[in-house]
């Protein structure tokens, strides 16, 4: 199943918050995580993680620091701020009324 | 060293050069890269494959299309990251607006000392000294504005222009002194440094940086060149049309045209450089390659014809600073070669002709540095000779190990890159001299 791209694309702030909510992350690990949190449908091309990441950062919902990989080369870790979770809060309750609206009139579909 | 380092240095470079994406997001990208790159091995690939596919997943930069034109198959990846003509209009427009804002205060710095009573007539002195600090300040302007370089490196970089400027007008020179005529050669060479650490986006250390400086200075100087020869045409029909009417421009060309054309088109022609960079890319090493043939011979020549008249060079005080200079063209030589060379290519032909051009440059330094050293014994220090012999210490320091590393490489025992290394540390040492020169010499010699 292939996502179509306006999903993807809202769906990709929320996403990237919930994820940094678990512990700080690193661009890399933060597309495999996507990818095997919905089981390899959702394949986020690296070409659109880091405009997105970097527009978090302007808008202060992640900060970011640089650090060290075990490989010792530099690489750059993002956590989520403060605004970031309020904003996640406020992303979690946007979409889960758009899934119960989709839901009751499906429901209905169904039983109709 | 594997082929998969030198495709990602490529790629590192190509991106870099994206005037969208500031250093620190290709630092970002690359660890991304060789991750990508670390998993698909992992699987299986081989290091090119890996490579191209983690490339190609990396996507378009920046949202940008993908230009499908075929190239050589080595640069493959390029077009996997190649912007379609055209899409990049808005930002490079911008950029010329800012080159045009930068080359104007360039332009109109070199215009104000005459507001403050200092016209070139007749502080002559005074112009000399600051003649870099016009528009070098302006041209680091341009790479930290283009390169995005955060406020501590910019702080460091204003302090170093600020003291570049104290101890170009605090000191009391005597006019027309030795001291003061070797502030206003070192001072430029000094402030290059700080120049090259804006250029290479504050990180110095970063790998390919500071040859790309290298490149740059040897591009920037071409393009400056030929705008120069240009501004003499312009400069050369402004004054015939006019006078041809019996009205004298002189005055315009002399206190306009020529120092505001001359400060502007440093600007400009760092802009070109950078903008240009692929059309011209091969120009400083062709110009070397054509060169080095011939300065060898020269060199050569020179050497056999002391050898057989027994001549010894006879060091008039000008004589000094020329053979520093042949010695520092013999080290540019080397240096272009270098930056434009595949470092893991196999010694061939052209790297013997170095090396000759490197061993008879060392001899001549040897000779040149004996009469040095005796003209110094018989008439004592004077800052002339002690600047002339302190640059002539480097660069045999500098000849002397890229004798060695050459030798080594040639007899297949080192590779390429440690002579590139050993010629990117000098870059510092340069600076470090020239600053010496304008901040101890003054005082030692008593403002003479």
């Amino acid at each position: 199943m292939e996502l179509g791209k306006d999903l993807v694309a809202a769906s990709a702030t929320p996403l990237v918050l919930a994820i940094l909510l678990e512990g700080d992350s690193y661009g890399y690990a933060i597309i495999k995580r996507v990818a095997t949190l919905s089981g390899g449908h959702l394949q986020w091309t690296d070409g659109m993680l880091y405009p997105v990441l970097h527009r978090l950062e302007r808008q202060k919902l992640v900060s970011t620091k640089w650090g060290t990989s075990d490989s010792g080369r530099r690489r750059k870790y993002y956590r989520i701020t403060k605004s970031g979770r309020l904003q996640l809060d406020a992303q979690r309750e946007q979409w889960r009324l758009v899934d119960e609206t989709l839901r009751g009139l499906w429901f209905k579909a169904v039983k109709a | 060293m594997n082929t998969l380092e030198e495709q990602i240095a490529h790629w590192r470079e190509y991106v870099r050069r994206h005037r969208t994406i500031g250093s620190r997001d290709v630092a970002e990208l690359e660890d991304h890269l060789r991750d990508q790159v670390g998993e698909l091995t992992g699987a299986g690939l081989a290091g090119d494959e890996a490579f191209l596919i983690a490339v190609k997943r990396m996507g378009s930069l920046d949202s940008l299309s993908l230009e499908f034109a075929r190239e050589h198959s080595d640069r493959l990846w390029k077009q996997l990251v190649m912007p379609a003509e055209g899409e990049h209009a808005g930002a490079s427009r911008f950029e010329l607006f800012v080159v045009v804002i930068l080359a104007l205060v360039a332009a109109i710095a070199i215009k104000t000392p005459p507001l403050f009573g200092h016209d070139f007539d007749n502080h002559e002195g005074f112009y000399g000294r600051n003649l870099g600090l016009f528009v070098l300040p302006v041209l680091t302007v341009y790479f930290a504005w283009k390169r995005q370089l955060g406020m501590i490196t910019g702080g460091w970089l204003l302090l170093g222009f600020v003291a570049a400027g104290l101890f170009a007008n605090a000191y009391p020179f005597a006019p027309h002194g030795d001291t003061e005529v070797l502030a206003l050669l070192h001072l430029p060479i000094a402030c290059w440094l700080l120049v090259g650490v804006a250029y290479v986006g504050g990180g110095w250390f970063a790998s390919n940086g500071r040859m790309n400086f290298v490149r740059f200075t040897g591009e920037l100087f071409i393009y400056y060149v030929l705008i120069a020869l240009g501004g003499i045409v312009l400069t050369a029909i402004t004054v015939m049309m006019f006078e041809s009417v019996h009205v004298s421009p002189e005055w315009f060309v002399r206190g306009w045209m020529v120092p505001c054309g001359a400060m502007a088109a440093v600007i400009v022609g760092a802009w070109l450089v950078e903008a240009k960079k692929s059309v011209i890319e091969n120009m400083a090493p062709v110009l070397t390659r054509l060169f080095t043939p011939l300065f060898t011979l020269v060199l050569l020549a020179f050497l056999a014809t002391m050898l057989f008249t027994g001549h010894a060079i006879d060091m008039d005080r000008n004589l000094l600073i020329g053979f520093d200079l042949l010695l520092a063209l013999v080290v540019g030589l080397v240096l272009y070669a270098a930056s434009a060379r595949d470092e893991h290519a196999p010694p061939g032909l052209f790297d013997a002709l170095q090396f000759i051009l490197v061993v008879s440059a060392l001899l001549v330094d040897l000779l040149a540095l004996a009469a040095i050293v005796s003209r110094i014994s018989e008439f004592g220090f004077t800052p002339n000779r002690v600047a002339a012999l302190g640059e002539n210490l480097i660069l045999l320091a500098n000849l002397v190990g890229t004798a060695w590393c050459y030798g080594r490489f040639l007899r297949h025992r080192g590779s390429f890159a440690e002579l590139e290394r050993w010629q990117i540390a000098f870059l510092p040492i340069y600076s470090g001299w020239a600053a010496l020169v304008v901040a101890v010499f003054p005082p030692l010699f008593k403002f003479a």
